[in-house]
């Protein structure tokens, strides 16, 4: 490329500087600084340390349910090199399909000191799996035939997006434009963490589970067969053909198991706050902030992605309108691409 | 005959005599322009007193809605079929303009009203001042979120777009004192809308004596004039700049990145300047809807109103092509207010499946257009117009 | 019946043709080297005998059975491994996993055919547990020579073992290389640097500009001037 040609000292400088600037570090002082930034903010709103200690912990929880999300994103982009767009919507079928699994099913009485029953717990034993294969059975029809075509990535968002809504429209006939809700009226235990900040046990159980399905998706990815080809599909999909894995089965996986832990966290979100058909699309935008932040692909960097803008959505509501917590995760993702695009687990430039 | 009749044809003539100027080869300007003239008079007579009025009013607002949403899809033409940009986030730019053109055009609420609406301004400029601001403003955003945005590889840039739709959309919706949020802003002017009332003041009596049969009802018909002017003068606009110097880099970029790059081109500067104009003219059309649907409110620029539709359009159309942009444009309006006709007409089996079913029509609609742009992409991906070959106006 | 044939081979990328009908053939046991200037389709040979193109034109038998135009997938089954020039490792795989990719197809515990890998490359075992990404050239080269041969293959093809490696590596590559032919696998080789590879393989062929040129045992290429000729150096 015919660059300008400054002084070598300068260049010597610039370069320097950019690659400070683009470090791993540079990323993490950048989200310093942000803690720092809310911090000053809320304090200057009289907001108290047993408040924000409180948000975080909202935040540590709501970071356990885009994580879910967020890890099926990651997937899907790792294997399949794909931005699912539909991944949010997915999440709501999840929730959904959950409700009318639960309406099948007599209502039972609050498991161990929670705020549901047992048919909750059968619904997301049902949910998961069904989500999954209704996650393959869409790529089978779409994006496997893009993929096929070796389609450009335009292609594969707009179907995806197509998904989206397709999904989305099916959720408004079958349901209606309300709220709805898993139980209603029903008494919310609630249990005290620390001083002054209380959280409902049902919050506690789906960080549980969160964790628990996390651990489980690391278990698959790091001791099974199919999660270390799901690895290898990630690093290189043609050296994985080459040496006779059956992708096509990879993928299957791949989409089963992102569906599942979609399915999860959009039954998991919906039992803590509600349901209602747009909540997937509301959520699409933190998690893509989540993935990117922690590097597209990258299993531990959704994580950490996750729970920080988890975090950053709700201590954002200490000094802004609560509506705004997805576009404070937004505005972090921006930050942190302007400061390190390849995020925190990348590799260096 | 209806007294309407005549100046209700007068008022059709001028898009058809647009659309003829564009569609008419012929060697000389003058002549083509004569033909054109009076092919639309003749044309536009025939429809009035042809059509019955009713199903001529409908026609009207179709077009009228049609073109708007075909500005839009224009102006996504620049930065995607052009340039390459993948903004998933038209709705930002489409309501953006919207609003502005609405503060603009309208004045501080007063008195008893004030207690029902909050505005940030309202100017009570005419109509087009409201139009010019709302390119300038969605140009504005265009610039200060290019910025950062532009330089990422494309699903990250989709992304982000996705993102400035959701910002701008909740800013409408959650800041009151804005545009009433979430409350419509109501009473958005209607140019020339006293053509269809007492008369204009400032044009000459003459004008106001041919044009007093006609009634509020009838005012489609003189915003369809105003839309199908703007439309017109976007398109050949945009047709004028991609055969100039200017389109050939931008074309260039999109092709091959690197080699512009190297040929000397400063290609971030470029993909700003597309990235702008397209939101520039993406401004224009949410200020040409807002004064038609004359209440506005956050609600009207949803991803699937303000962004997913105009993609379908593009998408079916044909991208990289500006005929392509407006019959897509009208083709996919075409279906989509076609589907609501079938809608009313299945309204008894959807009854049958079940009683809440027919009140849900419009989700039936999002459902055909979700199915109409997997059926684009797997089946007929370049569209029904493909790209055309551009060739230059001048070398250069 | 020779182990491998290709048979009056025509090919190329998209309308790009590149191979204008190639003949080669490889015995059991035995090592083949293909060289050649630059440009001239020794790795196009290699990725269209493996199945990542389709021929145009002729005919690929292996084991006396067509394998023109079947997938990678289906080729690995039959005993043909094939070690790619670039990429050729997963490179946030452990050294083990890697292994374990390469015999991904099997049931079976891996334990006995991943002990012969590290009998063979005893630097590798040293390292089983690290990232392949970060290993150098040299390792990563094992790497992935030992990823292709879990599946005991019949015949080993490798697309420029050497290439990249200092002259030390370089060494130690060929001596594995021979040390694996003698455990009875064939090996056909692609190779930029001629000279050595020549004098490790019974037999060699010379490509350019997509046709064979010459053909004849090893020793007898190395010292034909016409090899000399058709390129410099090597």
């Amino acid at each position: 490329m015919v660059e300008t040609r400054p002084l070598p000292r300068a260049r010597a400088l610039r370069r320097t500087v950019s690659t400070v600037l683009g470090s791993r570090w540079a990323l993490v002082g950048l989200l310093a600084l942000i803690a720092l930034f809310i911090a000053v903010a809320s304090s200057m709103q009289g907001v108290t340390g047993t408040r924000m200690l409180g948000l975080i912990v909202r935040g540590v929880l709501l970071g356990g349910v885009l994580a879910l999300g967020a890890l099926g994103v990651t997937l899907v982009f790792g294997v399949l090199k794909m931005a699912n767009f539909a991944h949010g919507d997915m999440m709501t079928v999840g929730a959904y399909l959950g409700l009318v699994v639960m309406s099948l099913l007599p209502a039972g009485a609050p498991v161990l000191g929670l705020g549901f029953g047992y048919e909750f717990i059968v619904a997301l034993v049902v949910v998961m799996p069904l989500v999954g294969l209704i996650a393959y059975g869409l790529d089978r029809l779409t994006f496997r035939r893009l993929r096929q075509r070796r389609s450009a990535p335009v292609m594969m968002a707009m179907a995806a997006l197509g998904i989206a809504f397709g999904l989305r429209s099916i959720v408004y006939m079958v349901f209606g434009a309300d709220f709805a809700f898993y139980y209603q009226g029903r008494a919310r235990p609630v249990v005290e963490l620390f001083p002054g900040v209380r959280v409902r046990t049902d919050q506690l159980f789906i960080l549980g589970l969160a964790v628990l399905l996390i651990v489980l998706v690391y278990l698959l990815l790091e001791r099974t067969k199919v999660g270390k080809a799901m690895r290898a599909m990630a690093d290189n999909a043609d050296l994985a053909r080459i040496s006779g894995i059956p992708t096509e089965r990879v993928v299957f996986w791949t989409w089963l198991v992102g569906g599942a832990l979609a399915g999860a966290g959009g039954m998991l979100y919906g039992l803590d706050v509600q349901l209602r058909p747009e909540m997937g699309w509301w959520l699409l935008l933190p998690l893509f902030a989540s993935v990117i932040l922690g590097t597209i692909g990258n299993v531990y960097g959704a994580l950490l992605g996750a729970f920080t803008m988890g975090i950053v959505w709700q201590v954002s509501s200490a000094f802004v309108n609560p509506a705004y917590g997805p576009a404070a995760a937004f505005v972090v993702m921006i930050l942190a691409l302007l400061v390190r695009p390849q995020g925190l687990m990348g590799g260096d430039r | 005959m209806d007294a309407t009749v005549l100046p209700r044809s007068v008022l059709l003539a001028v898009p058809l005599y647009l659309l003829l100027v564009v569609v008419l080869r012929g060697r000389s300007a003058v002549v083509k322009h004569v033909v054109a003239v009076v092919a639309a008079l003749a044309l536009s007579a025939a429809l009035t007193l042809l059509l019955p009025a009713g199903t001529l009013s409908y026609v009207t607002t179709f077009l009228l809605m049609g073109s708007v949403y075909a500005v839009l899809t224009l102006g996504l033409n620049v930065q995607w079929g052009y340039t390459g940009l993948f903004n998933i986030g038209i709705a930002a730019f489409f309501a953006i303009g919207a609003f502005t053109s609405a503060l603009f055009t309208t004045n501080m609420p007063t008195g008893s009203l004030a207690a029902f609406t909050q505005q940030a301004f309202g100017l009570g400029a005419p109509f087009w001042v409201g139009l010019l601001a709302a390119g300038a403003v969605a140009g504005l955003l265009a610039l200060l979120v290019g910025g950062p945005t532009l330089r990422l590889r494309g699903d990250y840039l989709a992304i982000a777009t996705i993102g400035i739709a959701e910002l701008v959309r909740l800013v409408f919706q959650n800041e009151r004192w804005l545009a009433n949020g979430p409350q419509p802003l109501r009473g958005l002017p209607q140019p020339l809308s006293c053509l269809t009332g007492n008369g204009c003041d400032w044009l000459p009596g003459f004008v106001n004596s041919f044009f007093a049969p006609l009634a509020p009802r009838d005012y489609p018909y003189v915003y369809v004039a105003i839309v199908a002017l703007v439309l017109f003068l976007v398109y050949t606009g945009l047709e004028r700049a991609i055969r100039s110097p200017w389109g050939r880099v931008l074309r260039a970029v999109r092709e091959d990145e690197d080699a512009a790059a190297m040929s000397g081109k400063n290609v971030a500067a470029f993909r700003m300047q597309a990235f702008v104009v397209g939101a520039v003219i993406m401004g224009m059309g949410g200020s040409l809807y807002a004064h038609y649907v004359v209440a506005i409110d956050y609600g009207h620029f949803d991803p699937l109103y303000g962004t997913f539709l105009i993609w379908v359009m593009l998408m079916l159309g044909g991208s990289g092509n500006n005929r392509g942009a407006v019959l897509g444009a009208l083709l996919v309006w075409a279906i989509w207010t076609g589907a609501s006709f079938l809608v009313d007409a299945l309204r008894p089996t959807l009854a049958a499946i079940s009683p809440q079913l027919p009140q849900r029509g419009p989700y039936i609609r999002f459902l055909l257009i979700s199915l109409l742009m997997l059926f684009i992409v797997l089946y007929r991906p370049r569209g029904v117009l493909p790209e055309e070959k551009v060739v230059s106006l001048t070398r250069d | 019946m020779s182990l491998l044939t290709v048979e009056g081979v025509v090919s190329g990328y998209g309308e790009m043709q590149v191979l204008r009908g190639v003949d080669l053939r490889v015995e059991e046991g035995e090592i083949v080297s293909i060289v050649g200037p630059n440009g001239a389709g020794k790795s196009t040979v290699m990725k269209l005998i493996f199945g990542l193109i389709k021929p145009w034109e002729g005919k690929v038998t292996f084991a006396g059975e067509d394998i023109s135009g079947l997938p990678p997938e289906q080729i690995v089954r039959r005993g043909l491994c094939y070690v790619p020039q670039v990429d050729n490792v997963f490179p946030t795989l452990t050294v083990e996993e890697n292994l374990e990719m390469g015999a991904y197809i099997l049931d079976e515990p891996l334990k006995a055919r991943k002990e012969r890998v590290y009998e063979l490359f005893p630097r590798l075992a040293e390292r089983r547990s690290q990232r392949a990404g970060k290993m150098s050239g040299g390792e990563r080269q094992m790497v992935a020579m030992g990823r292709a041969l879990m599946l005991d293959p019949k015949l080993l093809m490798l697309d420029e073992p050497s290439a990249g490696l200092a002259p030390l590596l370089v060494d130690l590559i060929f001596e594995k290389v021979a040390e694996i032919n003698r455990t009875g696998v064939a090996v056909l080789m692609v190779e930029q640097n001629a000279k050595r590879s020549l004098e490790l393989a019974h037999r060699g062929y010379v490509l350019a500009t997509g046709k064979n040129q010459v053909e004849g045992p090893g020793s007898q290429l190395l010292g034909d001037p016409e090899v000399a000729r058709l390129y410099l150096g090597g």
